[in-house]
């Protein structure tokens, strides 16, 4: 039996601040203007992409007790300039990165409804849990909460914003001017919840959205992020990685649906993924060799290094050798408000790694960094990145990717102008959106509301 | 007639679901079922600026619209559900070009960090047209919807309220200011995006939150966005000549105008603002129509429809444009820097108010004909504000 060629989801991921951006180009414009947000916006739906994407972090990023001036720095609202797209845009979806750490599920659930209603069903949102004490210093909330406790926590949260999004039906509002009756009955959006977490009572005040709730993302590869996914979200956004990884990591999360009541295809798995595009393959590999530069100057190097290390060595020069010092264990003091630094669970195992990558091959402190850090997922001609996507989704790695350039705006025109078209006359990308959100957009099922025939038949199959 | 070469007045138009008589949703043109689209609140705004108002306001509150100020009711008679103002006005913000956006935020159940930051966004996205107004919560039901604490009641109550609003504004502020307007360099000899010499920690503590900043957000165009508020007594009043830039008060009659304005003044005074310019504007509640005979006999009928006469803080004014733009400028003296009004129907009295009372007011020459600033600070004359940390540096 052959099996069906499946068709592919592109997002695109506004350039971020971090060193993957590169501000430096000439052709880099501003991170904080409308005109950049609409330019790019556009770009990804002429490409009839499902989505954009937005990031968020709510701390400046500091490093040495210092904020970190080598990145871009400086961003907008998420749901702001969410909703300002939404006047520029018709059919993509506007996904964005929401804390539920430091966010009240009443207030949240009102803005994604919103959104929802202002975009015509197009709102998504990528539900993170960062509780340290460091962001929570911007916070009402503030404190710091048991890495253990923050999935619970943030499920929690989701669920409850859950409810409120289900709080109505959509039938509520008759507005029937001849009868005077605007509510089909008073106590529309009545919702109570009392848990660990939240207590919570009274009537939601926003009516059923288009989507009735926005598509959830899930980022993490945790085991907890995998099975928060698993039993919650509509699409996990992770990390791009090797073919044989990505199966892996795919069969894995998809396997985990089951025991929910949900099928593998309610869960779309969709990597972030760079590129660099060029005429022919020689010319992309040696632009990607360039921007790598952009990307890991000297200093750059440097305080990559320390992030490992936990310790200063601006002393050090980024093209010699790397330290013969060992990295300070335990509490990160170095490096604040920046996500990747979780990723060091082992900082000697990690430093003696690079050591040894670093002394086979004769690199510096800089090349070992381009090494080791971010490259570039997708390099080569439009054939050979069309290609490569197309195998990638084919093969069960992926269903798609949430694809980030290194140049804003522009940085997706290329690929939106070259790449898809090839996509597309391969049969495996939409020429037009079939529908007007983004759930169709992405093939998910639309949510039935709660208490009725059809919501009821799903409830009982999930159980 | 008063005297037409009077100066120019500001003028603003308060948007609120399908106006703000309960029973405006029933009238031949409302457009009731469109309250939670888009392209309902693009024409609204869309109007307002063919009528070169100076801003729009947008209602919200974080909770179901209620007969009763102090809790929910039952009804179901009466336009109920909304959508987010802040998103309502960067939704619009791209497709008009002029006019000033000043949403309402409730101060005190949101996060003054996310709020500014927002606001910060607003102003980016409509090139320096924001403000937002602020807004304090006495429904127990709104502080049952976030279950962080009791409400305060109270005399004590409202004063810690409005005190907690006046530090949130502080915040918001200071966020504002926390990036110098040059504080990104893009240096590339040095590697350095920004010069975090020119980013600042607001360092906030009171009794209510401890914020630490930066913002994440870069300074809006305008630097300080226009902070708004409704006052009705005192201790309002209070937090307008200390946070404000522009107080919405509902006097109903010129004695009473002047009475506020004189109060407000000497609060700001005591504020240490005498010298920064804080508007005043008069709300009215408006039905306006070719005659009086008309607008009154509508206001009747809406009333009969509601089950009773509709009564708004604000002074209810029936008549024809001509005889509001009377009123208003038989104002002046009070010393009333604008009036908000509030169009009793939509789109009726949204209408009157740019296609009627705008010409009349243009034609006496006490209203511009045309835009005359690209910001929202420009048209209401307040200069781009200096930056209280660029000094420390």
């Amino acid at each position: 039996m052959t099996k069906a060629v499946k068709q592919l989801h592109l997002a695109a991921h506004f350039p971020g601040v971090n060193n993957t951006t590169v501000w430096s180009d000439p052709r880099a414009g501003s991170h904080i203007e409308f005109g950049s947000f609409a330019h790019f916006a556009r770009a990804a739906e002429r490409a009839k992409f499902d989505f954009l994407f937005l990031a968020e972090g709510l701390r400046l990023r500091e490093q040495k007790g210092r904020i970190y001036d080598l990145d871009v720095v400086g961003r907008p609202d998420t749901f702001t300039i969410l909703a300002a797209l939404a006047a520029v845009t018709g059919r993509l979806g506007l996904a964005g990165t929401i804390n539920s750490t430091f966010n009240e599920p009443y207030e949240v659930a009102r803005q994604f409804a919103s959104l929802d209603h202002l975009s015509g069903g197009r709102a998504a949102w990528n539900v993170v849990t960062s509780w340290d004490a460091f962001t929570g210093e911007n916070f009402r909330r503030a404190g710091f909460l048991p890495r253990e406790q923050r999935y619970e926590r943030a499920r929690t949260f989701l669920h409850t914003t859950w409810e409120l999004f289900e709080s109505w039906r959509g039938d509520e509002i008759v507005a029937d001017k001849a009868s005077g009756e605007f509510l089909a009955r008073p106590d529309v959006g009545r919702f109570s919840h009392v848990d660990a977490h939240f207590d919570i009572a009274g009537q939601f005040d926003v009516p059923r959205s288009p989507q009735g709730r926005p598509v959830i993302f899930q980022a993490g590869d945790s085991d907890e992020g995998r099975e928060f996914a698993a039993s919650d979200a509509d699409a996990i956004f992770s990390r791009h990685s090797t073919l044989d990884a990505g199966r892996a990591f795919y069969a894995d999360v998809k396997g985990r649906l089951a025991k929910y009541g949900r099928s593998p295809d309610e869960l779309l798995i969709l990597p972030a993924a760079t590129f660099v595009l060029a005429d022919t393959d020689a010319e992309a590999a040696e632009l990607a060799h360039e921007v790598r530069l952009q990307q890991v100057s000297g200093a750059t190097a440097i305080a990559f290094l320390e992030q490992l290390w936990n310790r200063d060595l601006s002393g050090y020069d980024p093209d010699g050798p790397l330290p013969a010092v060992d990295p300070v264990v335990g509490e990160n003091t170095t490096a604040r408000g920046r996500a990747s630094v979780r990723m060091y669970s082992d900082p000697l195992a990690t430093a003696r790694d690079w050591r040894d990558r670093a002394a086979a091959r004769n690199l510096s402190i800089r090349e070992l960094i381009i090494e080791v850090t971010g490259r570039q997922s997708f390099v080569g001609s439009p054939a050979t990145i069309a290609a490569t996507i197309n195998e990638y989704v084919q093969a069960d790695a992926s269903d798609g990717y949430i694809l980030v350039p290194h140049i804003t705006p522009g940085g997706l025109d290329s690929f939106a102008d070259k790449v898809v078209p090839l996509l597309q006359e391969r049969g495996v990308f939409r020429t037009d959106y079939a529908g007007t959100t983004l759930r169709e957009h992405l093939g998910l099922p639309l949510r039935p509301p709660a208490g009725s025939r059809a919501h009821a038949a799903g409830a009982r199959a999930a159980s | 007639m008063t005297d037409p070469g009077a100066g120019q007045l500001h003028l603003a138009v308060a948007l609120d679901g399908a106006g703000w008589h309960p029973a405006a949703w029933r009238e031949p043109d409302a457009r009731p079922a469109e309250l939670l689209t888009a392209s309902y609140w693009v024409d609204l705004v869309t109007e307002a600026e063919r009528g070169v108002l100076d801003l729009v306001t947008i209602e919200d509150g974080l909770s179901l619209q209620s007969a009763d100020r102090y809790q929910r009711d039952r009804r179901t008679d009466q336009v109920r559900g909304r959508l987010d103002a802040v998103l309502i006005a960067a939704r619009v913000a791209p497709l008009t070009s002029h006019v000033g956006l000043i949403p309402t935020v409730i101060g005190t159940h949101t996060e003054p960090f996310h709020v500014s930051k927002a606001i910060a966004t607003l102003d980016w996205v409509s090139s320096g047209r924001a403000g937002v107004r602020v807004r304090v919560s006495a429904r127990p039901d709104e502080f049952a919807h976030f279950g962080r604490r009791e409400p305060p009641s109270g005399i004590e109550g409202v004063a810690d309220r409005f005190a907690e609003a006046a530090d949130y504004v502080e915040v918001l502020r200071r966020l504002w200011d926390s990036w110098e307007d040059d504080a990104e360099i893009r240096d590339v000899a040095t590697g350095r995006f920004v010069d975090r010499d020119r980013l600042h920690y607001i360092d906030f503590s009171g009794r209510w939150f401890s914020v630490r900043g930066p913002s994440i957000t870069p300074r809006p165009p305008q630097g300080q966005p226009l902070v708004a508020a409704l006052a009705h007594a005192t201790v309002p009043y209070q937090f307008v000549a200390s946070s404000a830039d522009i107080g919405f008060v509902t006097p109903h009659d010129a004695t009473q105008a002047t009475a506020i304005v004189t109060e407000i003044r000497a609060l700001q005074a005591a504020a240490g603002r005498a010298s920064e310019t804080v508007h005043v504007f008069g709300d009215l509640l408006v039905y306006l129509d070719d005659s009086q005979g008309l607008a009154a006999d509508r206001k009747a009928r809406l009333d009969e429809q509601a089950g009773a006469e509709y009564r708004s803080d604000a002074l209810t004014f029936t008549g024809t444009a001509a005889q509001l733009a009377d009123l208003m400028l038989s104002w002046h003296s009070t010393g009333l820097t604008g009036f908000r009004l509030r169009p009793a129907t939509i789109p009726h009295d949204l209408d009157q108010i740019t296609r009627a009372l705008v010409p009349q007011l243009q034609r006496w020459r006490a209203f511009p004909d045309r835009y005359s600033a690209p910001t929202l600070r420009g048209l209401l004359g307040l200069p781009h504000p200096a930056n209280r940390y660029a000094s420390a540096r």
